[in-house]
Formats: structure tokens, sequence, C-alpha cells
């Protein structure tokens, strides 16, 4: 087997220790920037919600910022927002490069993509099903809980998918900047000297990654589902 | 039960400046069920929405039995103790809401909820433990007939049963007031009849007071006890179910009446020259319109009889409104002038209203 393989893949394997580095590097960036972006995005995009004018708790100043910082950050390419970010997460963690220096412009790349996300998919709950709560004397917090969330759970499952096959893709092009992972292994292996093998398997890796993410999130999205839109 | 004087409602926007409510003022008496019937537009929902405050209106008062005063001024609500007046605190305007009920057209049942938990939903972190509310809930499913679906989901309901499921939830909190905006607007004939029975049924076994928006007649017809007809933001009509349906005065509760009367198929007649009108003194098409107060004799033959005049009757029909019989007879009444004039004002000296049918 180890023969074959390396008949087949050759210098992949012989680099593979930097490669498996460079793997738990990828899943410590996917990992730590996705916490931080569910986080952030889910508290942004349920604020972007309930303080639009017909919301639950319009307030346009919270409003019109989230919406202003959103829509700026979404605007820029990714790979320019690394380089612009560079002095500001050097100021705050101390290093532009390495896992550490790539979580700073990955959350900031994440997040407001996920805010739109998260804002949409409980846009998508019936306002029908807010008023009932309200008449039933439900606060913000319980309106948030109890109906939002939970209604728009299928959807909130199917948006944090895409997100994370996302930030998959962003930690990859970090790599172009120096944050390592499966990204940096692929250009500076790859495509620096000219292991095309190397390449073949990263795209082979990330191709299965992907898949395991869009599985597990269509499953969960449909388990979460009751409302069918054709019966029986 | 509740209380509402003087109350505005305006919505500002860009586009518009819309008097949703206007200067209303109407008295819901314990255990009734009060009707509110309008167009849409005509600011009834606007209306029933600021009884348990989703809006809160511009300024008039309100006050509900068991828990008191509230004015508002400004949009800003005052609750009124005596004298005294306090700005009234979220906690408080919760404890208002939860103590009324409130359906709806669509039903805004939780999907992703089963049944019980829907009912559930306004019993949750109250206090109650999960034992009560389990018995509370399942209490509430037999009251609606609804047993058997505890563990369904909405999606595997009819409208009808989606609208009990409704109902339920919104008793859970033992209201002494039922607010219904458009019930069964959104129901088949079959499950509309199902759903008014029952809301019939909790007003008299439950004392619960019920105020029902809609823009069917015969929905009034069926179950209310006083009716409110709005237009503009308008109360233009107000009284006893029975006395609006056999004398309506304002034209748009006219126009009610009579689309959910069948009587007003004469003018659909009358514009295909079906039938043709004859103004002259001899000949005239007559309505004729037979309240419960009408002398119960056989009008139509002794009239023909005794005064010598041919009545030929085009439409009849007869409603049950508020339990009791509303008769109207489209008729054309020919002979001699002042024998017809003559058998006209005998009829109406029986106690029925004669109106000549004129174009």
């Amino acid at each position: 087997m180890k023969e074959l393989l390396y008949k087949l893949i050759p210098n992949f394997m012989n680099y593979s220790d930097r490669f498996l580095e460079s793997l738990s590097a990828t899943f410590q960036m996917f990992f730590i920037a996705g916490a931080i972006t569910l986080l952030l995005g889910g508290l942004f995009g349920i604020l972007l919600v309930i303080t639009r004018p017909d919301g639950i708790k319009p307030n346009k100043f919270i409003h019109s910022v989230l919406e202003i910082i959103t829509n700026i950050f979404r605007s820029i390419p990714f790979i320019i927002l690394l380089i612009f970010l560079i002095p500001f997460t050097r100021t705050l963690v101390g290093t532009s490069i390495g896992v550490k220096g790539a979580i700073v412009p990955l959350v900031f790349g994440a997040v407001p993509f996920f805010t739109r996300q998260v804002e949409s998919a409980l846009s998508a709950v019936d306002p029908g099903k807010v008023e009932a709560a309200r008449a039933m004397g439900s606060g913000i917090p319980g309106i948030i809980f109890r109906v939002y969330l939970k209604e728009a759970l299928p959807d909130l499952i199917r948006v944090i998918t895409i997100t994370a096959i996302s930030i998959i893709g962003l930690t990859t092009a970090a790599g172009a900047v120096g944050a390592g992972g499966l990204g940096s292994f692929a250009i500076n292996y790859g495509q620096n000297m000219h292991y095309s093998d190397i390449v073949n398997v990263c795209v082979i890796l990330l191709l299965i990654i992907v898949s395991v993410i869009q599985v597990i999130g269509n499953t969960l999205a449909r388990k979460t589902t009751n409302k069918k839109l054709f019966q029986k | 039960m509740i209380n509402i004087s003087n109350l505005q409602k305006h919505f500002v926007s860009k586009e518009a400046n819309v008097h949703a409510v206007n200067d209303v003022s109407i008295n819901i008496g314990d255990g009734e069920i009060y009707g509110i019937i309008g167009y849409s537009g005509a600011g009834k929902s606007t209306l029933v929405r600021c009884i348990n405050f989703l809006e809160y209106p511009d300024s008039g008062s309100i006050s509900i039995k068991d828990f008191g005063t509230i004015t508002s001024e400004n949009g800003v609500l005052y609750k009124v103790d005596g004298e005294n007046r306090t700005r009234l605190k979220e906690k408080d305007l919760r404890k208002l809401r939860r103590s009324i009920g409130m359906i709806f057209q669509l039903f805004n049942l939780l999907d992703r909820s089963t049944v019980f938990d829907n009912v559930a939903y306004p019993l949750k972190y109250t206090g109650l433990s999960k034992e009560e509310i389990t018995e509370k809930v399942d209490n509430l499913l037999a009251l609606v007939d609804l047993s058997e679906k505890r563990d369904s989901y909405p999606s595997q309901l009819s409208g009808g049963q989606k609208q009990r499921v409704a109902i339920a939830r919104a008793l859970a909190n033992d209201p002494k007031i039922l607010l219904s905006d458009e019930a069964t607007s959104a129901l088949d004939p079959d499950a509309t009849e199902s759903i008014l029975k029952l809301l019939k049924d909790l007003n008299r076994k439950l004392g619960l007071t019920i105020v029902i928006i809609t823009h069917e007649m015969a929905v009034i017809k069926q179950i209310a006890d006083r009716v409110a007809v709005m237009e503009d933001g308008k109360v233009v009509e107000e009284g006893e179910v029975y006395e609006v349906f056999s004398n309506p005065q304002a034209n748009i509760t006219k126009r009610f009446v009579e689309s959910s009367s069948g009587l007003e198929k004469i003018n659909k007649l009358i514009e295909s020259r079906t039938i043709e009108l004859s103004n002259n003194a001899s000949q005239r098409l007559i309505k004729l319109t037979f309240t419960k107060d009408s002398v119960g004799e056989a009008l139509i033959s002794k009239v023909s009889r005794d005064y010598n005049v041919d009545i030929s009757i085009v439409l009849a029909n007869v409603d049950i409104v508020a339990d009791n019989a509303l008769g109207g007879i489209i008729a054309d009444i020919s002979g001699d002038p002042d024998k017809v004039r003559e058998a006209l004002e005998y009829i109406a000296s029986n106690g029925v209203r004669v109106e000549a049918i004129e174009r």
C-alpha cells in the first residue's frame, strides 16, 4: 500500500508530515474563525432583523450602523481585505502570519456574509408568528429564541453550511499571505516546486471536506423541517 | 368588559398618512360576542390590535375589566389609577396580553412545534410545572376536540383543525377575552361553520367575551350579539345584530346586509332587464321586510283578497339572524292605484317594512 502511494504521489508522500501540519492548521483556522463567525454573524443578523423599522425592537441607529459595516466589508474582495487588514491584525494579535494572524481577516471576511445569510433566514419567518407570540405576551428574548431561531432552524442550518464551506475557501486563500494550512501547502509545494501531485491531492481532499460538510448540513436541515410542501 | 373611548390611530409613512382609527368609542359587555365588520382597510384590524396593544393608539383610552384603564397620549401608554397616572410598564403590558387570547386568519401556528407544544407555548416560563402544563394542554385539546392530533405537526392538519389548535393556544392562560381577527376567512364553509359553533360554545361555557372582526356578514349574523360597522376608521353604525340587520341605517350597512340576504339579486335582474321597473301607481315593485315583530298572519293572500290587488312574488328569503327569523320578499303588486296604496299601508301597519324599489 505504502509503495503504491509512493509510486502514485511521490512528492506528496515525501512531504507528508508537512501536509499533516497544514491540515491541522486549516482545521484550526476553520473551527476558531467559524465559531467566532457563528456568534458574531448570528448576533448581527438577529440585531438587523429586530431593529428594522417593522421589527420587534426598531432602532434606526443600530440598524444603519450594522447595514453600513456589513455592506462595506461584503464589497471588499477577500484577498484585498487580507492585505488591508495586516496592520490591524498585527496590533490586535501581535502577528499577521500563521493561524493566529489568519483568524482576524477570516472573521472580517466571513461575518458580513454570514450576517446577511442569517438576516435573510430570519426574515423568512412569517411575521404572523411573531405577532402571535407578541399577543401571547412573549418578550423580545422569547420571540428571538422561541419563534425566530426555532422556526428558522432548517434555514439557519443551510446558511451555516454555506458559510462553513465558504470559510474553508477563505482559509486556503489566506494561505497566499502566509497563513499556513492547505492553501499555502498547495502554493508552496505544489505550485512553486512544480509538484503537481501535491496540488491534486489537495484538491481531492478539499472536495471531500466540502462534500462532508454539505451532506451533514443537508441531513440536519431535512431532519429539522416539519413543514412539508406536499402532503402524501 | 372592554371600554374603548375616543381612540385614534394614524399610520404615517412616506407614501400616505392613514387615519386607521378615527375617534372610536365602543363598549363591549361582559360575556358578549361583539362583531366588528368592515371592508379591508376600514380600520377594524387596527382597532382590535389596540385592545391588546399590539398597536399603540395615538390617543384615547381603553378600560379592561380586572386590569384597569390605559390611556395613550401621543403613542405613549399610561396606566390610570384614580387620580394617578403612571407609565405602563412593559411587564404589565405583557401580563395584559397574556390575559387576552387572540386568533388569526392564517392561524400563525409554529410549524416546527407539535400541536401539543403550540398550545403549551404561552404556558411555558409562567411558573407552571411540567405536569401542570401537560394536564392543562390535554384539557384544552379535549375542549377543542383535537386530542388525537396531540403529536401532529401543523402541516398535517386541515385549516379548521389548525384554527382549533390556535383557539386552544389562545385559551391557555384562561383569558376572559378572545380577539378573533378574520378567524374564519381562510376556511371552507364547513370548517367556518364548525369554528363559529366552537366559538359560540366557548362563549356560553366559559363566559368568554369574544370580539370578532370580519368582512363577512354571515359570520356576524350567525354568532354575534352586537355589531359595529366600520368605514374609513369610524364606527358608522352600532347595535344589536338583529336590529342592524332588520333596519340598517348607513349605506355601507345596507350593502353588507343585502350582500348576505340573497335579495340583492333583484338589482342584477333589473340591470339585466329580466325584470322591468314600471314606475306607475298601478304597478310597483316592492320590498317587504318581515321582522320578529311582524304579525304572523297570512298577509299576502289576505291583502290580495281584501284590496283586490295582484301580488306576484319575485324573490323571497328567510334568514336566521341572532337566532331569530328575518324574512324578505320582493314582490310585484298591481291593481287600482288607490287600492295598491291602501294595501301597502295595511301591510306596513302589521309591522312589515315596505320599501319601493326604484332605480
